[in-house]
């Protein structure tokens, strides 16, 4: 038998039917659901009399549009947003879903719930109606995001038509430096391949500095995948897997759970196994990275300054040129002097109780800078409810953070979380493009230790500085 | 699904890389839960100032394209969200076919489900077409997908390559859904076999 990839072992334990031309029938075994991607799809399914294949393996939970402020209690404000809310609701009920309604406790952001309740296992294939599905890559599961067509088509036939992605390696060896963190890899991966150096593959990322990283760190690097393009991230389970998974309310028991390791353990890619693509960082030359632009390639060390569009060729020249006017920088502007108005720490990228302790760790003790806005918010309920139980949640407080309840939150401005025209963020989010925060909104991506730094000094800040 | 046949139309000049989905549609935008009436917002930060009121400089508010069917954009257009409000939007405002250097694979797999055609050709005639697109109202492409050719307002005639599958189920206007039922007897069989081989799941 030829040597297969990760990506090959669990592609080919998937196909539930291969035409001639090579588009295949690919089996689904979790299928996950948020308010803003599945109303569409529900209704498909209504007005066609069909239900859902497979209830036992849908999960649904509402995090875009929810608010993150005490107050959503009493419900939410906007009228739009709670029309959703309330379609998940229903459509939850009345087709037999797993659910996870605002006020239960395991609330959180669909990327983090998943994981946090077992429900994503290593060498399974996992959907989402979002393009961060990619996280749950982490666990060696085959994850990624489809349309709303593509929801319902799950919904309907537990299967979704796909043809096979090209295989990419990106290799991350040796050890990352002070300060660095997975946020740093995946940013700088991005740096090195470009938003589009990943499409038509699945990445396979590996590595001494890879294997290093907790299961949430491995999630923030495996979340970013589909920023470099890619259609999906993986890294190979091994024994910080087991102990994450072992004992979540989802993941199997007893023999079950012998069974399943077993077959978990051959879930990696055999040697001489053939990549199409391979890239390769050394984790020492990667340094604490912001980006300046509007789109998450632009990358670069906090210690470096604004490029100027005439050091890009092609279409990038026209792209930079508009990027910088957008961010309201000046080429030759050093990084670390660019001042901020609003730090948000949260997401499903860097959401997660260790980016929490990360950000913890500068702050304790320090003051976030006078008229800053800054925000926390956890990426489930059970993240927030074990950093209050940690002391995590004191040391914002008292730090001056705006201590949140489980949402998308600022991410996106979906929800009341937004940035104000021409506002520069500080955030620990997924993608800087114009207006994403907010109409007019500048967002400057890091990691949640940068963010906490630059909450403390009000500017873009190397976190060595105050380690 | 409507069949896809010949489009015969103005094509607009989008030349810009990288262009995401949040700038195809703002997510203020996806608050619906309907997939229709979604082409007044279509690009719409780029496309109204801020107080309100269009912006004459972007090319769709240009009266040469306000009648846009095919848009020639930069590469790697519809990266980003997984939003199928972006092709929505899109169909909605009446454009039929994106052409590009290359396209996001979410965005790319979207269009398809709601009858757009997305053309990736080379970087060379890229270019042709994007001079064309340039020339205005006056100048209409013709897309024929069954002949897989798209040709300029000056005869020029360019091919491109489109998976066969797809071919037919844009040209017949087959929902996939529909498809994947008749093949049931398959997922069954899967189930039957994975429920044996991986029981935890």
């Amino acid at each position: 038998m030829s040597p297969k990839t990760l990506y090959d072992k669990i592609w080919d334990s998937h196909v539930a039917h291969e035409a001639d031309d090579g588009t295949c029938l690919l089996y689904i075994d979790r299928h996950l659901v948020h308010e803003v991607t599945s109303p569409q799809a529900f209704e498909g399914l209504r007005m066609a009399g069909r239900p859902v294949r497979a209830p036992e393996k849908t999960i649904a939970v509402p995090d875009h549009n929810v608010p993150t402020t005490p107050d959503r209690v009493n419900g939410i404000e906007n009228p739009e947003s709670r029309i959703q809310v309330e379609a998940l609701d229903k459509n939850a009920k009345d087709f037999g879903i797993h659910y996870y309604p605002v006020h239960d406790v395991r609330q959180g952001i669909v990327h983090i719930v998943g994981p946090e309740q077992g429900w994503t296992l290593p060498g399974m294939t996992v959907v989402c109606g979002d393009s961060h599905t990619a996280t749950h890559g982490a666990f060696g599961a085959l994850a990624h995001g489809i349309g709303t067509s593509e929801v319902e088509h799950v919904l309907a036939t537990q299967t979704l038509i796909q043809k096979k992605s090209k295989n990419m390696k990106v290799e991350v060896t040796g050890k990352l430096q002070p300060g660095v963190t997975a946020k740093d890899i995946t940013l700088a991966v991005i740096g090195e391949t470009g938003t589009a150096g990943g499409t038509g593959y699945v990445i396979e990322y590996c590595g001494e500095a890879i294997r290093d990283l907790s299961m949430e760190g491995r999630m923030t690097v495996c979340n970013m995948a589909i920023e470099g393009g890619a259609r999906a991230g993986l890294i190979a389970p091994d024994e910080t897997t087991f102990e994450y998974v072992k004992g979540r309310p989802h993941a199997p028991k007893g023999a079950q759970w012998e069974a399943a390791l077993n077959w978990w353990k051959t879930l990696f890619t055999d040697e001489d196994a053939h990549f199409d693509k391979v890239i390769t960082l050394r984790g020492e030359d990667i340094a604490p990275v912001v980006t300046w632009g509007t789109s998450p390639e632009d990358v670069l060390p906090i210690t470096a300054t604004v490029p100027s569009p005439d050091d890009f060729e092609g279409g990038k020249v026209e792209a930079a040129r508009r990027s910088i006017e957008y961010m309201g920088l000046t080429a030759g502007q050093k990084l670390s002097d660019v001042e901020i108005d609003t730090v948000f720490i949260g997401s499903c990228t860097n959401g997660r109780i260790e980016d929490l302790r990360a950000a913890a760790e500068i702050l304790k003790g320090k003051k976030v800078k006078e008229g800053l806005r800054a925000m926390i918010v956890p990426g489930s309920g059970l993240v927030r409810a074990q950093a209050e139980e940690e002391g995590l949640a004191e040391i914002f407080k008292e730090a001056g953070f705006e201590w949140r309840l489980a949402g998308c939150s600022m991410c996106l401005a979906m929800n009341p979380d937004q940035l104000q025209p021409g506002e520069r963020c500080a955030a620990t989010s997924n993608r800087n493009f114009e207006g994403r925060q907010g109409r007019g909104g500048r967002t400057h991506l890091l990691s949640p230790a940068m963010a906490a730094a630059a909450a403390i000094t009000g500017r873009l800040t190397d976190v060595r500085e105050l380690m | 699904m409507e069949k896809f046949d010949k489009v015969h139309g103005v094509a607009a000049p989008m030349p810009l890389i990288n262009i995401d989905t949040d700038m195809i549609i703002p997510k203020v935008h996806l608050k619906t839960i309907k997939r229709s009436g979604l082409g007044v917002v279509l690009f719409d930060e780029m496309r109204y100032h801020d107080h309100g009121g269009e912006n004459e400089e972007f090319v769709l508010n240009k009266p040469a394209y306000r009648n846009t069917e095919i848009l020639v954009a930069g590469d790697n257009f519809g990266c980003g969200s997984s939003r199928e409000h972006a092709p929505w939007a899109i169909k909605d405002f009446g454009i039929k076919v994106v052409i590009s250097t290359s396209f996001a694979d979410i965005f790319f797999n979207n269009c398809f489900k709601n009858g757009i055609l997305p053309i990736v050709v080379e970087e060379e005639h890229h270019a042709v077409l994007m001079d064309d697109a340039h020339k205005g109202e006056n100048a209409r492409m013709t897309v024929h997908l069954e002949d897989q050719q798209i040709t300029t307002s000056d005869g020029i005639v360019i091919e491109f390559d489109i998976d066969p599958h797809r071919k037919h189920c844009l040209i017949h206007g087959l929902d996939d859904i529909g498809l994947t039922m008749e093949k049931d007897h398959h997922i069954d069989k899967f189930e039957d076999h994975a429920s044996q081989a991986r029981p935890w799941v």
